[in-house]
């Protein structure tokens, strides 16, 4: 078996298509290294130094931290996003859940009444805030209107209750983001095998029951979706509570996201801000990171 | 047109991973059909791929032409690929797809449309260039992809499953053409099934292929009737080849292997058979056609009374199921056969037929016979 | 699922549930009817009257108005969206493409890694950013803004198309560079002809994500190069003088009608755009 066997080199161009991907995705690898986990940790190392209204870099330890927790603005803040993100989330979860339920019953213009429930997302978080603010106006809001129809007396001025400022802030939020927890039951629901209704039907079960002991755990997948993406919505809330009440009155509808940016910009306490940045990043990874465990555990027992 | 040579081909898909390919080795001439069959997994797709270029092989060289052209990129390997999902340009029109590859080529306009023309009349597509693929049967796109590919004129075609998709009885007509076309246009192909009838009719030279290792290669003929291991005899041929466990006996100079059929014992003369392995555990591979309806006493070959567990009659045959050494036997007789389930039937062997494995490790026991396919391997692959 | 048993059209629940999808579009409907309504009567009306009270006048002294304060920002939010939704949706593209197509070892992981940038909470960068703006001398300026839009949208656009591009099948990848095509060459004349829905469905997202933006503008604009959100806020939330509510309303309309009207007319692309970026999630 004598052949020539003169091995022809791989050409110049490509070797060029060969790094073509790489080059390509070059850019972006740089921009999420540095502007995503680079500046992460230089907030970081920030919330480690004594930076005031400049960043110095001066060691000051733990200091930062423990002002925040010696800082009653903070826990006010921290409270209220467990007050405002616990019933944001329930409320949103039932409103929407009851919702795509009731579209799921073939409606006659369903798109339309679809398509209603969802524009509040469209619309930027200040727009809301300041259309609430407006509706929710003590004296010449909900309330005036409603003393109009009859309803003498009536008095709605939770925007000036430090106590209850908090539900203001839900109401706006449940407003707009309800019909997108309503969308995505709805592709859950379209997506459940029509079989497993039918078998539930021929024992004997009522809709109401089917949907509540069938249907619904059978979209577990989507409530936990809906909960990460409404906890992120809830944590990082920072455009409603700048609109409606600028954490106030006072500072009693405060919400972290509102309290690291005064203190970081408007109070020059760069080490304090970066600090409660930090604070914020580990509630959210106290939520992702064992939701993404049960995720791929769940995928590799699958 | 080219020749194709693998040598000593692997692929491993990175340090502390199995081989996927492991010591390839094969040739074919040119204008030659090559068929790659095996089941899921056993890596023909793979070295498909490597073939092509669209994967790097980690050791050994792919000669095209008798040049080496492991280190090109595909659009340099001068291939082309009909693929099983046919991969056309989902945007693009029929004539649009077929183009493309000129066009990437600077062929000049003038001469791209007559290639067009000439392909479309070939495969009979002319009144599909207007449409785009998803305007197309199943059929009709598996013909444009082929167009797609002869209007290239490359040196080697690659078929990855290109008649998976398609219905049995299309699939039928489709393998039918192919050959025609083949036989007509003498391209150089490769091609990857894992049905073993298109492996059969279609190709000059078929490679059995598992676990990444070429179990076999040579003509469909010799895989048929001289399989290397019980694997490729159990792949070739359809009802497949029956494996009875059996002992053998030494008797008057001869190995017999002991049959029993629950009803009658019967000791099947092995000539040629190495006296040497008497005490071995054994298979005996017996194909169903080879098995015939004896009369008793016999003047044909040695026979057994078996009683029939299962018939299936599938219009051209009678298929009849016995027991033989606690085995299921399929026997294929004739449509005309008149049994039930209870009869008992002779049936009748051909000793010269019947082929001997290792129980243990699958392999073809009969020395002179294996002696006399890698011969034939040989000469394949060196018989210049 | 669609319930299989045929239901007669008016029984008691039939009429319960449409009754109370009835209720909710009033609420849904009811805060967008009292800004319009607001933003068409004079001061007097609104102090006499109450939110769904019919103006006496419709009149348009509030638009005006409004229009007068903020028609600049508007100008600077088109400025900074445009270009911004632009280029993230270019480089979201082209970075799933290779990620689908054309991996190589790291590819995967840098993917996970972006991934996380959609989970991200800006507090944790915002200092960083500012500062960085600040040495490439883009403090303060519309640019600035539309790099930081880009940057941090890049995880989206990426996430978008990268999905999208995976269920397109490789063998037609295979069948072009066989062709004879090249890396460009295979996105320009195939892939992305066949990607006109995610690019809708990214486009549209990211308007709305951009547009709508407060945060990064009031960290990284001051003045002259805000957008119109922040204006907004500073319209509304700053107390000289009476309150003029019309003007008010009628600013948040300006701020939001185009977002809306996106999606009015192209809504069904952010929906999509909304459950592929919560299917991830």
């Amino acid at each position: 078996m004598t052949t020539t066997t003169a091995r022809l080199r791989a050409s110049p161009m490509d070797a060029l298509q060969r790094w073509l991907p790489k080059l390509v995705l070059a850019p972006s690898m740089f921009i999420v290294l540095v502007g995503f986990y680079g500046y992460i940790l230089w907030t970081f190392v920030l919330s480690f130094t004594t930076s005031t209204f400049l960043p110095t870099y001066k060691w000051a330890g733990l200091a930062q931290y423990v002002r925040l927790f010696d800082n009653d603005r903070w826990w006010v803040a921290s409270k209220n996003l467990l007050v405002f993100g616990g019933l944001f989330i329930t409320i949103s979860l039932a409103i929407g859940v009851l919702l795509a339920v009731l579209l799921d019953q073939r409606i006659r213009r369903e798109g339309f009444i679809r398509t209603i429930y969802l524009y509040p997302m469209a619309l930027s978080m200040i727009v809301t805030g300041t259309a609430w603010k407006w509706l929710l106006n003590p004296g010449m809001g909900l309330d005036k209107l409603l003393r109009d129809w009859g309803w003498e007396g009536f008095r709605l001025d939770w925007l000036l209750d430090p106590d209850r400022v908090v539900y203001c802030l839900v109401i706006a939020a449940v407003w707009q983001a309800s019909g997108f927890i309503m969308a995505m039951f709805l592709a859950g629901l379209r997506g459940v095998d029509p079989s497993i209704i039918r078998a539930a039907q021929i024992d004997g079960a009522s809709l109401p029951r089917i949907y509540w002991r069938v249907v619904l755990p059978s979209l577990r997948p989507v409530f936990f979706s809906s909960v990460m993406i409404l906890s992120h919505i809830a944590i990082k809330s920072f455009d409603l509570v700048a609109a409606m009440t600028a954490g106030g009155p006072g500072y009693s509808s405060d919400l972290p996201a509102m309290f690291m940016y005064a203190f970081t910009f408007s109070r020059g306490q760069m080490g304090m801000g970066s600090a409660s940045a930090i604070l914020m990043l580990g509630a959210i990874l106290a939520i992702l990171v064992p939701y993404l465990y049960s995720e791929l555990r769940s995928k590799r027992h699958a | 047109m080219a020749t194709l040579e693998l040598r000593n081909v692997n692929k491993t898909y990175g340090a502390g991973l199995p081989d996927t390919l492991k010591d390839i080795q094969l040739s074919i001439k040119d204008g030659e059909f090559l068929i790659l069959v095996g089941p899921s997994g056993c890596g023909k797709s793979t070295l498909m791929n490597c073939i092509a270029g669209l994967e790097q092989i980690t050791g050994g060289a792919i000669l095209i032409d008798q040049q080496d052209v492991s280190g090109m990129s595909p659009k340099d390997r001068d291939i082309a690929m009909v693929f099983q999902s046919y991969a056309l340009y989902p945007t693009m029109t029929v004539r649009e797809n077929i183009e493309f590859g000129l066009k990437i080529r600077k062929m000049p306009q003038a001469a791209i449309d007559e290639e067009v023309a000439r392909v479309a009349k070939l495969l009979q597509i002319e009144h599909l260039l207007a449409r785009k693929p998803a305007q197309l049967s199943g059929g009709q796109q598996q013909r444009v992809a082929m167009g797609r590919a002869l209007a290239r004129r490359p040196k080697i075609y690659l078929f990855d499953e290109p008649l998976s998709n398609l219905d049995a009885k299309l699939r039928v007509e489709m393998r039918t053409e192919m050959k025609l076309m083949h036989q007509r246009l003498k391209t150089t192909t490769v091609y990857v099934t894992h049905d073993q009838i298109e492996a059969m009719t279609l190709g000059d030279k078929v490679a059995v292929m598992k676990d990444g290792i070429i179990q076999q290669f040579g003509t469909p003929q010799q895989i048929y009737n001289d399989p290397a291991n019980q694997f490729v005899a159990s792949f070739i041929g359809s009802p497949p080849m029956n494996f009875v466990p059996a002992r053998l006996v030494a008797q008057g100079g001869q190995l017999h292997a002991v049959l029993d059929s629950g009803q009658a014992r019967c000791e099947l003369p092995l000539p040629g058979a190495d006296l040497g392995l008497e005490g071995r555990e054994i298979v005996l591979g017996i194909r169903p056609e080879q098995i015939a309806l004896g009369a008793e006493g016999g003047n044909g070959g040695p026979s057994i009374r078996a009683q029939v567990q299962v018939t299936e009659p599938t219009g051209p045959d009678m298929l009849v199921f016995v027991t033989l050494n606690q085995t299921k036997v399929c026997c294929r007789l004739a449509p005309d056969v008149a049994c039930q389930v209870g009869d008992t039937l002779a049936l009748q062997f051909d000793p010269a037929r019947v082929l001997l494995f290792d129980a243990q490790s699958g392999e073809r026991l009969q020395a002179t016979r294996i002696a006399n396919t890698v011969k034939d391997n040989m000469a394949a692959l060196g018989g210049r | 699922m669609h319930s299989p048993v045929d239901k007669p059209a008016l029984s008691p629940s039939r009429l319960a549930i449409h009754a109370v999808l009835l209720i909710a579009v009033v609420l849904y409907l009811v805060p967008l009817v009292v800004m319009l309504l607001t933003s068409f009567k004079t001061p007097e009306d609104i102090s006499t009257g109450n939110l769904l009270s019919w103006p006496t006048a419709i009149t348009a002294i509030g638009w005006v108005k409004a229009w007068g304060t903020v028609s600049g920002y508007f100008w600077n939010s088109i400025l900074i969206t445009v270009p911004a939704v632009l280029i993230s949706t270019t480089i979201g593209a082209l970075n799933g493409y290779v990620l689908s197509m054309w991996r190589f070892r790291g590819s995967q992981l840098f993917f996970g890694l972006l991934l996380f940038g959609c989970f991200l909470p800006f507090q944790t960068v915002l200092l960083p950013a500012s500062f960085t703006l600040g040495k490439l001398g883009l403090a303060s300026t519309t640019t600035g803004l539309v790099l930081v839009h880009v940057v941090y949208g890049l995880a989206f656009t990426t996430l978008f198309f990268r999905n999208f591009y995976v269920s397109i099948p490789d063998a037609l990848v295979k069948a072009a560079r066989l062709d004879g095509a090249g890396f460009f060459t295979i996105f320009r004349r195939i892939i992305l002809p066949m990607s006109t829905p995610i690019i809708m469905v990214c486009l549209i997202w990211q308007f709305t994500q951009i547009w709508n933006d407060f945060l990064f503008g009031v960290v990284f604009s001051s003045g002259d190069s805000q957008p119109i959100t922040v204006a907004l806020n500073n319209l509304v939330n700053t107390s000289t003088g009476a309150k003029e509510y019309n003007v008010d309303m009628a600013a948040a309309m300006i701020a939001g009608l185009p977002t809306l009207l996106v999606y009015v007319v192209a809504g069904k692309y952010f929906v999509r755009g909304l459950t592929a970026g919560a299917v991830k999630g």
